[in-house]
């Protein structure tokens, strides 16, 4: 489903913010990405987008290669692999529900499929009641919610989440990791950066990827001695 | 279908920010209006004058009709030319009268009339140049008839001096303006498409195509330039209505010039938008 080969990324300004990082993430499964501020964590979400590029290596997700796929062709990877981020990123203004159709239209969706299917993806991240609440008017953990029903518009495959709980208090991100997991049980991989050890902690049996100044020094699914001091 | 409703739905959104944009673009264009109005009636005042540019014959007293009326064939027969008029002795006498009523006791006291018959070689628009003026001017001189040619060559050539200040002018303050209006119709619609940058962000995500995101943004920059344009149109004409009125007479531009305005509006308005929506393209 993702596959990050040797893959390293520099910038002019920053420097090497990955260095030469592998790893694989088949279909369904979950891991955590975490790691200090400026580990990579960012980085490697855009690249699972193909919102930036490796400097060498490659990136594969869902079929799609990063030395493949064009830019012009890059929607096509988009519509599999849904994305949500901490600051939630929802249109201001405008309902739960338009931030969905809105989505939803624009991935060219039939006007006439576009209400119920509003309203169902909605319902699947338990804001059936909040549909008409704009989304200043809701909470951060309702604001989470939205921002993943708009992330399912296409039925991806692959889910990436960037920080997700970082603005949540702890009940609402619990909410979030229930819903994530509920997602994952029905066939979705998940890839959620966070720095919340907390959170990790708290559910053991899910894998995960630290990363530490742009090198992956640590996974839970290799032996200890595959990795390279992880916390 | 998406892209109208899209470009429409924004303008209903933030009504503010499009007015303020499509004001941008009309106070840019009014001064491009203002400049080619002003253009206009330069070039009437020109063309005006330079519809009196002629060559006079003075004719001998004893010159006969028919080497007159042969060498009026002879001119017609040049493309330059494109009316002669013949002015009789007595003809002249009278204009003379009429022009110079301080001079009629002088004029009723003659027994002989001292003015010469003359013909006057009207030339064609184009034609109106020093060196064909000149050039007509040396033609007519050959004539055996004729005893002297006028056709004020320092005033010619200061005329077509003007004509040519003023075409350079036109050129390059009008390319001037065009490019100031350009920029700041660009600016104006960069800032109206900033504030709607996230929607960009968000059509990206969720993967729609570059062509789906950028038609209701170009739609929406060719609207604006439209208003924009219509709106200077309508302040170039209320500026033309009170000169008009108020100082002196002026010439209304022709409605080629004006749809030519309005669509150049609309076209900028539509260029600006594909920039700035490649920006932020580019961005996610």
């Amino acid at each position: 489903m993702i596959k990050f080969n040797k893959v390293t990324r520099d910038f002019a300004r920053r420097g090497r913010a990955l260095d030469e990082v592998s790893f694989e993430l088949r279909k369904a499964e979950f891991a955590f990405l975490t790691g200090h501020s400026g580990s990579g964590k960012s980085t490697t979400l855009r690249l699972l987008h193909l919102a930036d590029r490796p400097t060498s290596g490659e990136v594969r997700v869902c079929g799609f290669s990063s030395d493949l796929t064009s830019d012009r062709e890059v929607w096509k990877l988009r519509r599999r692999v849904g994305m949500v981020f901490q600051d939630f990123r929802l249109l201001p203004g405008r309902t739960a529900r338009e931030n969905v159709e809105f989505a939803l239209e624009v991935t060219g969706a039939s006007r006439s499929e576009i209400l119920p299917r509003a309203n169902r993806l909605l319902a699947q991240v338990g804001l059936s009641a909040k549909g008409g609440a704009r989304a200043e008017e809701l909470s951060g953990g309702e604001r989470q919610r939205v921002a993943i029903a708009r992330a399912l518009v296409n039925e991806p495959q692959v889910l990436l989440a960037d920080e997700p709980t970082g603005n949540l208090d702890e009940r609402a991100s619990r909410g979030i990791m229930e819903l994530f997991r509920e997602l994952n049980a029905s066939g979705m991989a998940v890839l959620m950066a966070t720095h919340d050890l907390e959170l990790i902690r708290a559910f053991p049996s899910i894998r995960t990827l630290e990363l530490s100044e742009g090198r992956l020094v640590f996974d839970s699914s290799l032996s200890p001695a595959a990795t390279t001091g992880g916390s | 279908m998406h892209a109208i409703r899209e470009a429409l739905a924004a303008v209903r959104r933030a009504p503010l920010l499009t007015g303020l944009s499509a004001g941008m673009v009309a106070l840019a264009l009014y001064v491009v209006g203002l400049f080619g109005l002003a253009t206009y009636n330069l070039h009437q005042a020109l063309t005006r004058v330079e519809e009196r540019v002629e060559v006079v014959a003075y004719v001998r007293d004893d010159a006969r009709d028919e080497e007159i009326s042969m060498a009026e064939q002879d001119l017609l027969a040049m493309e330059e030319v494109e009316q002669i008029r013949f002015i009789s002795k007595e003809e002249a006498l009278l204009a003379a009268r009429e022009d110079l009523p301080e001079f009629e006791d002088l004029f009723t006291g003659m027994d002989v009339n001292p003015l010469p018959a003359s013909l006057e070689i009207v030339l064609r628009p184009g034609f109106r140049t020093p060196d064909v003026v000149a050039r007509v001017a040396n033609r007519l001189s050959v004539y055996p008839f004729v005893e002297d040619v006028r056709y004020g060559q320092e005033w010619v050539d200061r005329l077509y001096l003007l004509q040519r200040i003023g075409a350079m002018a036109t050129m390059f303050l009008g390319g001037a303006f065009a490019l100031v209006a350009g920029l700041i119709i660009g600016t104006a619609i960069r800032i109206a498409i900033f504030a709607r940058r996230e929607e960009i962000y968000i059509m990206r995500l969720v993967g729609a195509t570059n062509g789906f995101i950028r038609r209701p943004f170009l739609l929406e920059g060719g609207l604006t330039g439209l208003l924009g344009g219509i709106l200077a149109a309508a302040f170039t004409f209320g500026s033309y209505l009170v000169v008009s009125r108020a100082v002196f007479q002026l010439d209304w531009m022709p409605l080629d010039w004006i749809l030519m305005g309005i669509v150049a509006g609309a076209l900028f308005g539509v260029i600006a938008s594909a920039f700035a929506v490649r920006k932020y393209l580019r961005e996610v």
